[in-house]
């Protein structure tokens, strides 16, 4: 692996050691860092890569007549992602049903990224900007609903949504409605119930970017006469934007797929990307085609990682 | 770190050696949620000791899923009749011919040629029931015995109509509102179908699983439902009632199934018969408030349940156990359906 | 020039009155961010302490209130159901997030505060591969696969559901860990080794300790995740292996007691407790 060190100008990661004894500890790093990396990476491989691949081969076959497939080779699922054959008239016709659903799933997820942001960014500012001691305290509060279990949290967000529950009865006594509000099985609800379970994703990197925020140069905006807005637009989130990027990316992916929050908070009647598989695997019996409709939804995430990763890494060499 | 992994070890160890050999021998019972009577269960471990594990699914298909891969473990399933046929042909299931069992002959003649298994050879009924819809007849007050309140929903129940999002049993309904012969492969019926669930589908509030929660904490005033999860609304909120729909209704019937690689072949075997016995059946269906298919079990059955409207159709009403639909057909329900919840 | 030299001046006045009047004006301030931070605090315990009040609830009926017990707590200890599976759930918890967190911790030595490396950004992504596949897909996919090593070796066993917790866990152990390791300050490094210490000295008395913070919370949040899992475990589990979650998911959708509620409860208390011991190691750390 010398190359390695002829492959990209090198760049001292701070410690001070001979130049010339560089390759040889190199050789050595490479053999320690593959070994460390070993667990992980087999584990992954060979549990997470290895059925990926299953599944990747099932997209490319037939369906079996209940259930499963027949390893037959057939394109048919992938080209109905975009198209599909018309009910009643058998031409090939832009498959509607699957872009509207598309659409919504990245909307809902988008809206749950928003949401959480809306909400994890001040507080994780807020935290971060307390004094130590309190920091933690406050980590402490924020961490602990989370070890409730989820379900039993989305059932309990029902209770304070629905038609009889706790925010309608406390809005019909104040009087500011007269019939009780709809909240369950709609969009908000949804994305609420979303938003609060992955809240703990957004505000961990975020508060991680922020308790190492120099501050210094927030001062310095100040003293250059910025608005606190301003300090917050041009200093601030630039420089926690790392944590942004990071806790909107773990935001997103799984509100994208969701499947267990949004059957129980959205009522069903809509289906997202991640009911849409789910449903191929079940009373639709179409395994090839929930496995290409996952495989494309895996791509589209795949591609915004390896954006980032890439990001990360050049940030990281940077320093 | 070294601790660590020290821990992980003698941890995996504990696990491996972990297991209770206490019984004479186990059960592995692979059943839907919320389905199985406990007391049932204890009734047959303490008879014959063996230890039983009961598992839970929530649809037909996640239990093929799981069953189809291979090696899940499970002794005993409980499919619903029209899989149990597909689950023949694909040598899933042992022959074990309940027919020839000690209690076979408590179980209703007319269960006994059904479609799935002519002869029971494979498999033992559980609990059957009706897919009508359930009422609060406090919102409601006009004719309840109509598809119409889930199709034209009148004004009074618009947006607070449930749909169980179980896709055949919806197109089921709505093949009996319109008068299409079921599985119908003719384009116009399926069209038909497909224009009558996407106007219907304005009208309601969800297409929910978890009727008999929203339907007691009034969420909803009208859901297609089941009749054993109507009588529990029932029993919970009395304004509920069960309707049999006039332009027909499709039962359904789970059965004890076992499976070919059961590990405790001859305890399931015990457990089949166990549960055409009379007095077990009852218990079966005190806990999940659905019929049986035993002879004599209603004598046993608690005092709110025995004359229960829910579990005692109306004379006129026949029995009717809708077939899987061939494969074209099933392919087409799923596009409907697919275009419905888009 | 001599305009320039007086403003220069009177912003490093400023700037020292600034300092001497902190209190008043405090750059780390931003309006309104407190109020949301408690807003939030809020939003995340509203529906907890319903839950934890409906678990007193005597009635059954899990909306009308009507007088405190602890019946809720009685039933739900004597459901074996409730028991078993919540003990289940612990028990693959507790070994799937030891586990990926061991892995987490060196996969994170490896892939920060390194020179570029060949494959570095492919081991980065295998790390997050488990992020990026919908948890319905991994569930089959790993339910096929497994099926296939079962019928092969013809061993069963909790592993397999451990394993399947194990993949998925190793990604949320990791984000902290490496978050952790990329904040921490070379100097303490850089002065062991100026000192002669070898690298595992090094590591182990200056830079492991450094990590304990990141490592904990990559496990923490491993175990909350492994806890929650409902899609893959369903797929995966064996006979006899119902979860915590899978037990919910069923009562859910035929009609929830209030003794789901008083589990849950137990298990905040639990959780509580275990964030608690936690939070008062890493702060006698600290001092």
């Amino acid at each position: 692996m010398a190359a390695t060190s002829s492959d990209a100008p090198v760049q001292e990661t701070g410690l001070s050691r001979p130049e010339l004894a560089s390759r040889a500890n190199d050789r050595a790093a490479m053999r320690r860092r593959l070994m460390l990396l070993a667990p992980a990476v087999l584990i992954i491989t060979i549990c997470g890569l290895a059925p990926l691949s299953i599944v990747l081969a099932y997209s490319w076959m037939q369906p079996a007549e209940y259930a499963g497939v027949i390893p037959q080779f057939s394109p048919d699922a992938w080209i109905n992602l975009a198209f599909e054959r018309d009910l009643f008239s058998d031409e090939l016709l832009p498959n509607f049903a699957y872009y509207s659903i598309y659409a919504r799933s990245i909307m809902m997820a988008g809206m749950t990224t928003l949401l959480a942001l809306a909400v994890g960014f001040p507080t994780s500012y807020f935290i971060a900007t307390r004094a130590p001691h309190r920091r933690n305290l406050w980590l402490f509060l924020i961490t602990i609903p989370f070890w409730t279990n989820l379900l039993i949290r989305t059932f309990a967000i029902m209770l304070i949504l629905r038609d009889e529950g706790v925010l309608n009865v406390i809005l019909l006594k104040l009087g500011i409605i007269d019939t009780p509000l709809q909240l369950l099985f709609t969009n908000w609800a949804v994305s609420y119930g979303l938003a609060y379970a992955y809240l703990p994703l957004m505000v961990m990197p975020l508060y991680a970017s922020m308790e190492k925020l120099d501050f210094r140069l927030v001062e310095a905006g100040y003293d250059l006469y910025a608005s606190r807005f301003q300090v917050l637009r041009r200093v601030i989130i630039p420089l926690v934007k790392p944590g942004i990027v990071a806790g909107s990316i773990l935001c997103f992916i799984p509100a994208i797929g969701d499947y267990v929050i949004t059957s129980q908070l959205g009522g069903g009647k809509r289906m997202m990307l991640g009911t849409l598989i789910a449903m191929q695997f079940g009373p639709a019996r179409n395994w090839p085609q929930g496995s290409a409709i996952a495989l494309g939804l895996m791509i589209i995430v795949l591609i915004a990682l390896f954006i980032y990763a890439k990001k990360v890494v050049a940030r990281s060499n940077m320093r | 770190m070294s601790h660590f992994l020290k821990a992980a070890l003698v941890g995996f160890g504990v696990i491996a050696g972990a297991g209770s050999a206490l019984a004479d021998g186990e059960l592995h019972i692979y059943n839907w949620g919320n389905y199985t009577s406990p007391d049932a269960i204890a009734k047959f471990e303490k008879q014959y000791n063996v230890k039983v594990t009961l598992d839970s699914y929530d649809s037909n298909d996640q239990m093929l899923a799981k069953i189809k891969a291979g090696g899940s473990g499970y002794d005993i399933v409980v499919p619903s009749g029209y899989v149990i046929g597909q689950m023949i042909e694909d040598g899933l299931l042992a022959k074990t011919e309940p027919n020839q069992m000690e209690n076979f002959k408590n179980m209703r003649p007319e269960f006994v040629d059904v479609f799935w298994d002519k002869g029971r050879h494979y498999s033992v009924p559980w609990q059957w029931g009706t897919t009508g819809i359930a009422v609060n007849t406090d919102v409601y007050k006009g004719d309840i015995n109509t598809w119409g309140l889930v199709f034209d929903t009148p004004p009074e129940l618009k947006g607070k109509v449930n749909v169980v999002p179980e896709m055949i049993d919806v197109i089921n309904a709505a093949s009996f509102y319109l008068n299409i012969p079921l599985c119908s492969d003719k384009k116009e019926d399926l069209k038909k179908i497909n224009d009558l669930l996407v106007k219907a589908k304005k009208d309601w509030r969800a297409m929910e699983y978890s009727t008999i929660e929203n339907m007691t904490a009034k969420n909803f005033s009208a859901t297609m439902d089941w009749n054993g999860a109507a009588m529990r609304e029932r029993l919970a909120l009395p304004s509920i009632k069960y309707a049999y729909p006039k332009e027909g209704m499709a039962s359904f019937m789970d059965n004890v199934v076992v499976l070919k690689n059961a590990p405790n072949m001859e305890n399931a075997k015990l457990f089949m018969n166990f549960i055409m016995d009379p007095q077990n059946a009852a218990l079966l269906s005190a806990f999940a408030r659905y019929d049986n298919g035993i002879k004599g079990s209603h004598e046993f059955l608690p005092k709110d349940m025995a004359g229960a409207p829910e579990i005692n159709p109306p004379a006129d009403f026949k029995t009717y156990f809708p077939p899987a639909c061939p494969q074209k057909v099933a392919e087409t329900y799923g596009k409907i359906w697919n275009n419905l919840l888009k | 020039m001599s305009e320039v030299t007086a403003a220069g001046e009177t912003l490093t006045a400023t700037n020292i009155m600034r300092r001497g009047r902190r209190p008043r004006f405090d750059v780390k301030h931003q309006p309104g961010f407190g109020f949301m931070a408690v807003l939030c605090v809020l939003m995340l315990y509203g529906p907890i302490v319903l839950l934890v009040t409906y678990s007193f609830n005597q009635n059954p009926s899990i909306t009308i209130w009507t007088s405190f017990s602890f019946d809720w707590y009685v039933k739900a200890y004597h459901n074996e159901q409730i028991r078993d599976a919540a003990f289940l759930s612990l028990k693959i918890a507790f070994f799937a997030s030891l586990a990926s967190t061991c892995a987490a911790t060196m996969a994170a030595i490896a892939t920060t505060r390194v020179k570029p490396y060949r494959g570095l950004t492919l081991a980065y992504t295998i790390i997050n591969q488990p992020l990026m596949v919908p948890e319905i897909v991994t569930g089959i996919a790993t339910l096929v696969f497994f099926a296939l090593i079962k019928q092969m070796t013809g061993i069963y066993g909790l592993g397999y559901l451990i394993t399947a917790h194990i993949v998925f866990c190793i990604p949320f152990a990791y984000m902290p860990i490496r978050a952790r390791l990329e904040d921490m300050d070379l100097t303490y490094e850089t002065a062991a080794a100026d000192l002669y210490a070898t690298p595992w000295q090094t590591f182990k008395r200056i830079t492991f300790p450094m990590m304990i913070p990141g490592i904990l919370g990559g496990a923490m949040l491993a175990f909350v995740i492994s806890l929650d899992d409902v899609v893959i475990t369903v797929l995966v589990s064996g006979p006899g292996e119902e979860t915590f979650p899978l037990y919910m998911i069923g009562a859910i959708r035929r009609g929830v007691t209030p003794e789901l509620n008083a589990v849950a409860t137990a298990f905040l208390c639990l959780s509580a407790l275990l964030v608690t011991v936690f939070f008062l190691v890493t702060r006698k750390k600290k001092e």
